[in-house]
Order: C-alpha cells, then structure tokens, then sequence
C-alpha cells in the first residue's frame, strides 16, 4: 500500500471540512475503496474516515418512510429493517458475512458499482439521497457507471425509503463476484408500481418503465408476458452475454413480482 | 506515523503504525501474530478473518487505524492457554477438516463468529455463513461436518458426500 494519510472526524461538519481538501476522498466500510487502493486505480493522499460519525448510524421509521443512515451496515440493516423486509433481505444476501459487517449502504450508493444491489433498491423504492447539502430524488442520483449526482467533498448521510405495500428483490447471484449478474427490485405503491434492474446496463442502474406500466395495470407475472428489454447497451463479459442479460431481466422481474405478491 | 492502542486476544497493545497499515499486517508484522494469513489480498478468501469488537471482518480490507480502542480476536486466542484446542478446532482435527491449513485459522473465526449467532447452524446455514471463505483443499464437507459437530450436533444427521 502507499502512503497517504487517514483522518477520523466525528461529526458530519468535521468530514465535510476534512473533505474540502481536494487531496482527500471519504472511506466509508473500505470494502470496495481499499481494494481500490491496493489496485492504484485511486491514489488518494487523505482518507477521511466515516465510520466513527454516530450521526451516521441510525435507523428510524419517519412519516412512512424507513431512514437509514449512511454509515448503517449491510449486516446491521438487515437485522434491524423489519419495516421493509425486502430491504432487509437484500442487505442480507450482499457479499459474504464478514463485508456485511463494515460495508455500509452510503458507501454502495456513493460508489454506485453497475452491479451493486443497493442502487435497485433506491430506484425502484424512489428513495431520496440525503447528503450534507441537499436531498436528490433517486431519479436524480444515479448518472451512469460508478457516476452519481454528488460533487466533490459531498456526503452521503441518509437514506430514506419510501415503504411500498409490497416488494421484492430478486438477484441472479455471480458466485465469485457475489455481486448481481442481474438483479430486479420490484416495489408495488398505492399509486404506482415501479421496476429497477442493477448488474445489466452499461450505465449501471435504470428503470424498466415498460414492466412498470404492464404491472401498474395489473400486477401479476402475465402482465410481463411477452415484454421484452432491448440488448443494446446490455453489458458484455465472461459472465453473460447483452442477450443472456436482456432474458434474465424478464425472468428475475416475473420471480419478483410472484414473491412480492 | 500515528499510535494506535486496541485489545488483542485480551492483551492491551500499543504500536506507532503508518495510517495506510493495514490490520492484517498491523497483526502479522508489528505483533507478529502470523496465525491470520493473507491469501488473496482482495478481501474474497477469508484467510485473514478475524473478530473487531466481536464480528467477523476480513483484516486485509480494514486499516489498523480503524480498529482504534477495539477488542479484537485472533487464532492465537482460540486454544486454552495451556495449547489444548477449543471445540471448534479440535472438531476441525477430528473431522479432517483441513488439508494444507493455510484457510484454516480463518475458516475457525468464522465458525465462533457462525456459533455465536446461530448456536446449531443447519448444514445450509453453514454452506451459506462460509461463503467468504475459501478451502482449496478439502472440498467443504469436512469443514462443514467440523462446524457442525463444534455446535455439538450428530454429524451423522449430514448426508454422506
């Protein structure tokens, strides 16, 4: 590892001065960010630390919306989101038991990896991004392959999910990887229905509208038949196909909706 | 260069360490604890698997810095004192649940982290909580019999491979 500096604020103000540092980039859970370093394909001079930041760590129910801190951890989200359980199950089924327990759900959705399960669960439970500044609609957020709406020295400190009536996470797991081949979250509200698949664009998380319409008129697994995701722009690899993952989205967003119920 | 000062196997210890040291290299060669091993070095085998303040993490994806003030565990602590193995290790030896040992003294972290959740984990329970931890030996059914014969179940109760 080179040398670079690490600084551990406690408070959200004290990370946001520590980041005015053009130098310095925030680490959350590290479990994307420090292999990322041992791979120089960043080369920071300060990590400002977030994991001792208490204001980072809560979890409430407010105004029917499930809000969770930035700095809450997959395996601690899971066992504390009996609210929302697709939420809870899809926390649960990232990586293996130890990165559950300091990957961190602001860390996935500031990082925002095309194949990370955290970014479906936002879009599709139209979530808002809350960070030191402002508040960013879902929609707003997730701007392409590890592209989001922050700027510079911005964090992440809550997210608050909407939670639907029903919903449900259904994710092809890359066994190596353990991060989605394909995954599709599908959240049904009172007044819409809404679909968002991670692991196949090549600009990482998007909504499929045409299943969101099909289930808005009837939510069940028919109303998909015969739907169909165009292959371009699908991502290409040793692991699938834009083919293979234009037919996984279809199959995983009928299983979805079956289990949502 | 920064202090830092964590409780390691019940020992308090005390280091200057460089910020970008890692905890599994804060372990290996500044308290010389080689019993955690790095294996892939990219946070998937599970070799360097050790307890901080109780949970499982992966020591090679972790800064010594950030484990400041914690209680951390490592194979070291596992057996008594005297050298005499724990239940989890000696039903590792008993139900040959190794070949080589080089994932071995993180496959038993994981397994006390494993028990103290789920203190008689079902087979898929097992398969499922060690998918962090990679055996290029034994092919599992070993490991998995040794975890569930250290939870004090019949192994028998495990279809045969």
């Amino acid at each position: 590892m080179y040398p670079f500096e690490i600084t551990t604020p406690l408070t959200i103000d004290a990370a946001v001065q520590a980041l005015q540092n053009e130098e310095a980039q925030p680490l959350a859970g590290g479990q994307t960010l420090i292999p990322t370093l041992k791979a120089r394909l960043a080369m920071p001079e300060v990590l400002v630390s977030l994991t001792g930041i208490k204001e980072l760590q809560s979890i409430a129910e407010r105004d029917g919306q499930l809000c969770v801190g930035a700095g809450v951890t997959h395996a601690n989200l899971a066992k504390q989101t009996a609210q929302y359980p697709a939420l809870a199950a899809l926390a649960v089924d990232i990586g293996d038991p130890a990165v559950r327990n300091r990957g961190t759900i602001g860390g996935s959705l500031a990082n925002n990896d095309p194949a990370a399960c955290y970014p479906a669960a936002a879009l599709a439970s139209a979530a808002t991004i809350v960070t030191n500044a402002r508040a960013i609609a879902a929609d707003d957020y997730f701007l392409g392959m590890f592209e989001t709406a922050l700027d510079e020295g911005e964090i992440i400190t809550e997210v608050r999910f909407p939670i639907p009536q029903a919903a449900y996470y259904a994710k092809f797991t890359q066994p190596a990887s353990r991060f989605a081949l394909v995954g599709v979250f599908v959240a049904r509200f009172a007044d819409a229905v809404r679909v968002a698949v991670t692991g196949a664009s090549e600009e990482g998380v998007f909504r499929w509208l045409d299943a969101e319409t099909a289930l808005s008129q009837a939510f069940s697994a028919q109303a998909l038949d015969g739907l169909t995701v165009p292959t371009e722009g699908m991502m290409d690899d040793i692991h699938g196909t834009p083919d293979y993952r234009a037919h996984l989205i279809a199959v995983l967003t009928k299983r979805a909706v079956i289990a949502a119920g | 260069m920064t202090q830092v000062s964590m409780v390691v196997n019940g020992t308090a210890v005390n280091r200057d360490v460089a910020d970008q040291t890692l905890l599994v290299d804060f372990l290996r060669n500044d308290l010389r604890l080689t019993g955690t091993h790095v294996g892939c070095d990219t946070s998937q085998c599970g070799a360097c698997l050790v307890h901080v303040d109780g949970l499982a993490v992966k020591s090679c994806t972790m800064f010594a810095r950030e484990a400041q003030d914690a209680e951390v565990a490592t194979i070291e602590g596992q057996a008594d004192p005297d050298g005499s193995l724990n239940a989890i290790q000696q039903a590792f030896q008993t139900h040959h649940g190794l070949q080589c040992g080089f994932c071995t003294p993180g496959m038993v972290m994981a397994t006390a982290a494993l028990l103290k959740e789920t203190p008689k984990p079902t087979e898929h329970e097992i398969r499922t909580y060690l998918e962090g931890n990679f055996c290029r030996c034994t092919g599992y059914h070993n490991i998995v019999k040794a975890v569930f014969a250290a939870s004090g179940q019949d192994v028998a109760q495990i279809a045969a491979e």
